[in-house]
Formats: structure tokens, C-alpha cells, sequence
């Protein structure tokens, strides 16, 4: 009894710490950082199914995130013929004739006798394939990318609603995390991190450079929401006249509903997501889970096909992942693949399950809330913190400016600290495995 | 077919550049293949390491620029060099007591070492942005070519031109006379030995006597100035931006992977092996072509296979081809 106490008051501090923010800054913000909170604790119920449940070390979570973006262009922006008549389906035929050049030369490898004339024959294959690929590809993406390249210029989407999106962003990361898996999964841990690492930068490489995917950085804007526009709302007079009624003006009365739709679809994703963590966890397949963690040879000598099991659950992980990537780009109403660092959307995110707690989805999401809250507000704190260190010096000096100005990059600084600091004094995190 | 001018094209884009970018790969290899030889475990701070070394290194430098003190047409930023090397001891070495050395003891696993060295990684990133700023620093002075296009065409009366930026020059000798030391000091010293021994059979080593904290210690003190003089080398050769050593880790990675973790020699050949796919795979080889190839078959794309954002998928490619087929590496690595 005293830990789910215990708990409830750590998840209570959380929520008086952003109602503190509410009354000292302002609601919006609080509201925002409860809405990027709820998507890092997604991110995280993710990183702990990996890291938690199967002692996975995956340090390509922002590739994931990325990929979840991805789809959220490639599902709710209208539908554009003309590209796909210039040459969509083209590109179509060439990653098709891509993806079997890689295949014939996997099943080269795995059939043919070892030698010479098999490593001649996989060469050849992939040397041609590679040629055939670009001499399809490059017309195509060219014809693409040269329809409007000031507003479009990409294949566009199915015009399907945003939310169909979600999910999708879960299927694209579950996806690429199989093909990942397939070839990485035999790695030991560090070979695994690098590789991962690795993967996420190539994704974010594809995206920034695939202009006819989804506009590369020259960005996706104005992408569809799932919940109404404030201007509408200000427009509605039976809205106006409610928000009258409370004692707000229209204005901050419509960004508040807005950003509070959101809160609750949010809520409803995390709730549902953390219900399946937890019954996983519970489940025969979560006691394997952690047996197979816990002792690989052991988890082997009994039959259970870790190779196969560890592929699972990283799919899985990633699949969240994905999800949770589709909602922060539907949050941001807009894809920006330059903005993607490795530092934000894998490093912190594992920060997250390490302070909350590897291996209980509680404890992801708590971390995730708290980390998000202190990642937003250790920039003003820094500042007022510099401030007040500053005070004795000249007004004007170098120094002082100079420690002024860096203060923004205080909360990497603390990020590393706090890590650190939980994992050498509470390695097993705020809320404990059990 | 002018194979002359093929030539000097080749060596001008691909083999000079290739060679610098892989003597600068391999010093921070070979920081990371010893943290992963004695310590054991993959330092994801090691790019960081390398950042704060050359941010000290910068920071000496302009100082020195600023009172006046140089070497001439070398820059100044060699003077500057040792004062890095030390800034960035003392950096490790405080690490090292006040955060690793407490793992070493409970005999954590190595995965636990590499989260924690996220967090000396979250520390140090931020460190250096704190005092230096994310932003681009110029930092280097001196001449700038060793041979100019220019006057190697007018030496020559080729067409095409071969320049040699004086950076580039320097971090291929100051990088062999790294190399020189480290291995003299490897395989000839007392403590060099025992650090190979201790490498090899930690519990053999320790029961021939060797303190194990001494080896850790003289480790950190060479891996910092390893990280320090790739990473003034790197900052001299391109720019210094505290964001791009981060990105580095990658190929350094890669580099130490493909060599074979644990392998000093591995991690010198990874860091070319590296460096010279990623050049060769996003150079556009039109003109080389158009020299080679006979009068009216020059190629009229650019030739290149793959765009240069895309320099991260060659070290990855090649970093699974490896372990796929040769799970330890080049040269044998460890597999722990």
C-alpha cells in the first residue's frame, strides 16, 4: 500500500508542478508541456519495452519518431494525381526494383556454395541493380519534384483523416524496425547502439534529402488537425459566448480548448498504450521477456527462440515509437526534418526511462513527464539563476552577457547531471521495478 | 584518355581529402578502441571529449593571437595544442574519480557504463556550448595552402589543378606522429605493456601485480590527448562546431567497429577505410571520367552515387558489412 501511496505522490508532485507553471507563467504553456509530456511518456512506454522488458539498447528512437512524422504527410495531405502521373508510380517501380536487387542478393547469398563466383554473382547483382535502380529513379523524382517545387513538389498523401495517421506512424516505424531488426538484432549491445544510432541518422538523411517524399526541409506546413482551428472558434458565437461565461476572452479561451482537445486525445492514446504495456508486462510473454533479459543462455536452454523474441518486442518498441512521432508532428502541424537531433529525441527520451524507472511503465511515464517539464522549464531558471549570480558584476560587462546568453544551454548540463546522479544513487529509478 | 590530369583530379578531390578525414578518424578511433580495450565499454562522450579538448585548444589560441604570439605559417593553434591536451586530462580524470571509477568497483556491466557515459556525454556537450557557444569558430591562421591550384598548374602546365590546404598537410604528420608515439609507447614502455596485458587477460594481469587503477589512469591520460589532437585537427581541417563532433561519433564508431574494437592497428585502418568510402561514394567523378574516358563517351550526369548528405549510410553500410561477415573486424578485436 505505501508504494502505490508513495507513487500517487510522486504522479501528484508532477501534476503540482504544472499547475505551479498555470499560475506562474501561464496555462497555455502548462498545457503544452502537459501535451509534450504525454507524448514523451509514449516515447518512453516504448524505449522501456525495448530497454525495460528486454534489455534492448536502442539509441535510434529519434529515426522511429521520425518515421511516425513521416506519416502523418503521407497519410492526410490531399491526394496529388498529377505527381503520381508524373511520376509516382515510377518511383514506386524503382524502390520495388531496389528492394529486389537487395533480395536477390540475400538469396544469393544464402543459397549459392561459398567461393568466388558467388561473391562475383552477389557484385554483379547489386552493381546492376544498382544502375537500373538510379536510371528509373532520377527521371521520376525529377518529374516529381518539378511539379510547383514552391508549394508541393512531393507525392502528396491519401487525403485520409489525421488521425488514421497514428496508427499508420506506428505500422511505417514497425516496418522499418523488422527490416532493422532483421539485420542488427544478432548484435551485442554496443554493436546494436551503434548500429541503431547509425540507422536513425540515415532516416533523418532520407527525409532531409527526399524531396519528392515529403518536400525534404524545405518542410511540410499547415498539415491537417484533428481538432478545430482557433479562429474558427473565435468566429463561433456560441463559443464566444461560453468562454464569456467563464470570465476568458475568446482569444486565449480558443488556444486553451484547442490545446486541451489535444491533452485529451492524447490522454486516450497514452492511457490505452500504458493499459497494453501493463497488461504485457503481466502476461507469460512479459515474465519470458524478462527471463530472457535476465539470462539469455538460461531463457535459450529452456526453447525460448531469442533471436525471434528480441525482434518482437523491438518492432513493438519502435511501433510506439512511431505513434508517438505521428502525434507530436499532428501537435506541431508540421514536418521539419532539420529540426530532429539526436540529443532531444534519443538521448533524452532514454534519460526519461532511466530516471523514471526501466522496467515499469509507471515509471516511464512519470520520468517522461517530469524530464519534459524540467527540459522546458531549466531554460528560465538558468537565466534567473544568472541573473542572480550576475548581480555583482557591471552592467555591461563581457562576462556577465556572456553567462547570460549561455544559460540556455544549462539544461543539457543538467540533463547529464540528473542522469548521472540517478543512476548512482537510485539506479533502479523513482519508481522501481517490481 | 589523359591519365596525367585523371590523376591530379583524383588526388585533388578524392585521395588528398580521403586522407586527411581518415587521419582524423583514426586518432578518435583509436580513443575510443582503448577505452574499449582497458575500460570496456563504448564511451558515447567520446566525441564531446574531443570538442572540450579542442574548444581549450581554441580558446588558447586566440589568446595567444591576441598577445601576439604565433609560429609563423604553421598555426597557432599547434602552440595551443599542448594546453589543450591538458585541459582535456584533467576533464577525464575528474570524470573518470567522480563518476566512472564507482562502476569500476561494483564491476557494473558494460551497458551500465554506457548509459552512464550518455550522461558524461549530456555534461560535456553541454559544457562546451556553455562556455564556448553552439556556434561556428574560426580559429585557424597561418598560411593557408601548401600548394595552390594555382601555382601547381603554373608549375605543371596541367589543366587540371592540385591543392594542398597546409591543414591538410599538418594533420596527416601531426596524426603519424601521434600514431609513432603511441605505438612506441604501447610496445616499449613498462606501462605501455602493461596496459596491452592488462587488455588482453585482466585477471592475469592483476595477478601479476599490475595496479589497475594506474593502467585506467595513463589510459585516460592518452585517450584525452588522442580526442584533443583529432579534434584540433578535425576543428584546423574544417571548422570547429561544438554539434559536428557529436555527429562524428558515428563514423568514429564505425571506424573502431570495422578495424576490430580493442585493436589499436584495427582502428587505423578503420578510420580509412571509412574515410575513403565516404569520399569515394559521394564524390561526383564526372570530371575523372571525362579525362579517362575515351573522346566523346564522357559521361554527361555527375556520376555520383550517392548525394553527400548521405555520408552517414556509408560508414553504416560498411559498418554492417563488417559484422556481418567478420563479426570481430579487420583486425581481430575483441568480442566480448
Amino acid at each position: 500500500m505505501t508504494e502505490t501511496v508513495k507513487n500517487a505522490a510522486l504522479f501528484l508532485g508532477v501534476a503540482a508542478l504544472v499547475v505551479i507553471t498555470g499560475f506562474m507563467q501561464s496555462w497555455n504553456s502548462a498545457i503544452l508541456i502537459v501535451n509534450m509530456g504525454l507524448i514523451s511518456a509514449i516515447m518512453a512506454i516504448g524505449v522501456n519495452l525495448q530497454w525495460g522488458f528486454a534489455g534492448l539498447f536502442n539509441v535510434g528512437v529519434m529515426g522511429f519518431v521520425a518515421l511516425g512524422g513521416l506519416a502523418v504527410v503521407l497519410v492526410s495531405e490531399p491526394l496529388s494525381p498529377e505527381a503520381w502521373s508524373a511520376g509516382g508510380w515510377g518511383i514506386v517501380l524503382a524502390l520495388l526494383l531496389g528492394a529486389a536487387t537487395v533480395f536477390a542478393a540475400v538469396m544469393a547469398t544464402r543459397r549459392m556454395p561459398r567461393g568466388r563466383t558467388r561473391a562475383l554473382t552477389i557484385l554483379t547483382v547489386l552493381v546492376a541493380g544498382f544502375v537500373i535502380y538510379r536510371a528509373v529513379f532520377d527521371p521520376n523524382v525529377m518529374a516529381v519534384e518539378a511539379i510547383n517545387p514552391a508549394a508541393a513538389g512531393n507525392i502528396g498523401g491519401l487525403g485520409l483523416p489525421v488521425l488514421l495517421a497514428w496508427p499508420a506512424g506506428g505500422l511505417l516505424a514497425a516496418g522499418a524496425a523488422w527490416l532493422i531488426g532483421k539485420t542488427a538484432l544478432g548484435l551485442r549491445s554496443d554493436y546494436l547502439a551503434i548500429a541503431t544510432l547509425g540507422i536513425a541518422e540515415i532516416i533523418i538523411a532520407v527525409m532531409k534529402n527526399e524531396d519528392w517524399l515529403a518536400r525534404g526541409v524545405k518542410n511540410v506546413i499547415g498539415l491537417p488537425r484533428p481538432v478545430p482551428y482557433e479562429i474558427d472558434l473565435q468566429n463561433d458565437p456560441g463559443f464566444v459566448e461560453s468562454a464569456a461565461s467563464l470570465g476568458l476572452d475568446p482569444v486565449t479561451a480558443s488556444t486553451l480548448y484547442v490545446k486541451f482537445g489535444y491533452s485529451v486525445l492524447f490522454m486516450v492514446v497514452l492511457l490505452v498504450l500504458l493499459w497494453m504495456a501493463q497488461m504485457a508486462l503481466k502476461s507469460p510473454w512479459g515474465r519470458m521477456m524478462r527471463a530472457i533479459r535476465d539470462n539469455e543462455v538460461a531463457a535459450e536452454a529452456m526453447g525460448k527462440d531469442v533471436t525471434r523474441r528480441h525482434l518482437q518486442v523491438f518492432v513493438l518498441g519502435s511501433a510506439v515509437c512511431g505513434i508517438a512521432g505521428a502525434m507530436m508532428t499532428t501537435l506541431d502541424g508540421q514536418l521539419t526534418p532539420g529540426t530532429y537531433q539526436p540529443l532531444r529525441f534519443t538521448f533524452l527520451i532514454w534519460v526519461m526511462v532511466i530516471v523514471g524507472g526501466s522496467g515499469n511503465n509507471f515509471g516511464a511515464v512519470l520520468g517522461a513527464m517530469l524530464i519534459w517539464f524540467l527540459w522546458v522549464q531549466v531554460e528560465p531558471l538558468g537565466l534567473w539563476l544568472m541573473n542572480l549570480i550576475t548581480i555583482g558584476l557591471p552592467e555591461g560587462s563581457a562576462l556577465k552577457s556572456h553567462l547570460i546568453d549561455s544559460a540556455a544551454h544549462m539544461r543539457l548540463l543538467t540533463m547529464g547531471v540528473i542522469l548521472l546522479l540517478v543512476l548512482r544513487f537510485s539506479p533502479r529509478g523513482l519508481i522501481p521495478e517490481k | 584518355m589523359d591519365i596525367l590530369n585523371a590523376l591530379v583530379a583524383l588526388s585533388n578531390f578524392v585521395l588528398i581529402p580521403a586522407i586527411a578525414y581518415g587521419s582524423q578518424l583514426a586518432l578518435g578511433a583509436l580513443g575510443v578502441t582503448l577505452i574499449y580495450g582497458i575500460l570496456r565499454f563504448s564511451n558515447f562522450a567520446h566525441g564531446d571529449t574531443m570538442a572540450f579538448g579542442a574548444m581549450i585548444a581554441v580558446l588558447v589560441t586566440w589568446w595567444l593571437q591576441s598577445v601576439g604570439i604565433g609560429l609563423g605559417p604553421l598555426p597557432t593553434a599547434l602552440l595551443a595544442l599542448p594546453f589543450g591536451i591538458l585541459g582535456c586530462m584533467a576533464l577525464v580524470l575528474v570524470t573518470d574519480r567522480m563518476v566512472y571509477r564507482f562502476y569500476r568497483e561494483q564491476k557494473a556491466k558494460p551497458v551500465i557504463l554506457v548509459i552512464v557515459s550518455m550522461g558524461v556525454m549530456f555534461i560535456m556537450n553541454g559544457l562546451v556550448r556553455f562556455i564556448i557557444g553552439p556556434n561556428d569558430q574560426n580559429f585557424a591562421d597561418g598560411t593557408r595552402f601548401l600548394i595552390s591550384a594555382r601555382d601547381f598548374k603554373e608549375m605543371t602546365g596541367l589543366e587540371e589543378g592540385l591543392a594542398i590546404k597546409s591543414t591538410q598537410a599538418l594533420t596527416v604528420v601531426v596524426a603519424v606522429i601521434a600514431v609513432a608515439l603511441l605505438f612506441w609507447f604501447l610496445n616499449k614502455t613498462r606501462t605501455g605493456k602493461s596496459m596491452r596485458a592488462y587488455s588482453d587477460n585482466e585477471d592475469l594481469a592483476l595477478l601479476s601485480g599490475i595496479n589497475p587503477e594506474r593502467v585506467v589512469m595513463y589510459t585516460w591520460l592518452i585517450v584525452a590527448a588522442l580526442a584533443t589532437t583529432a579534434g584540433v585537427l578535425y576543428g584546423l581541417d574544417k571548422s570547429f562546431k561544438p554539434f559536428v563532433y557529436f555527429q562524428l561519433l558515428l563514423p568514429i564508431f564505425a571506424s573502431a567497429i570495422v578495424g576490430g574494437l580493442g585493436s589499436p592497428l584495427g582502428a587505423i585502418a578503420g578510420g580509412f577505410v571509412i574515410a575513403f568510402s565516404e569520399v569515394t561514394v559521394t564524390y561526383a567523378w564526372k570530371k575523372v571520367l571525362g579525362y579517362l574516358a575515351p573522346a566523346g563517351m564522357e559521361p554527361d550526369g555527375l556520376v555520383q552515387l550517392l548525394s553527400t548528405d548521405y555520408k552517414f549510410a556509408v560508414s553504416f553500410v560498411i559498418l554492417l558489412i563488417v559484422l556481418l561477415f567478420k563479426p570481430t573486424g579487420l583486425f581481430k578485436g575483441k568480442a566480448v
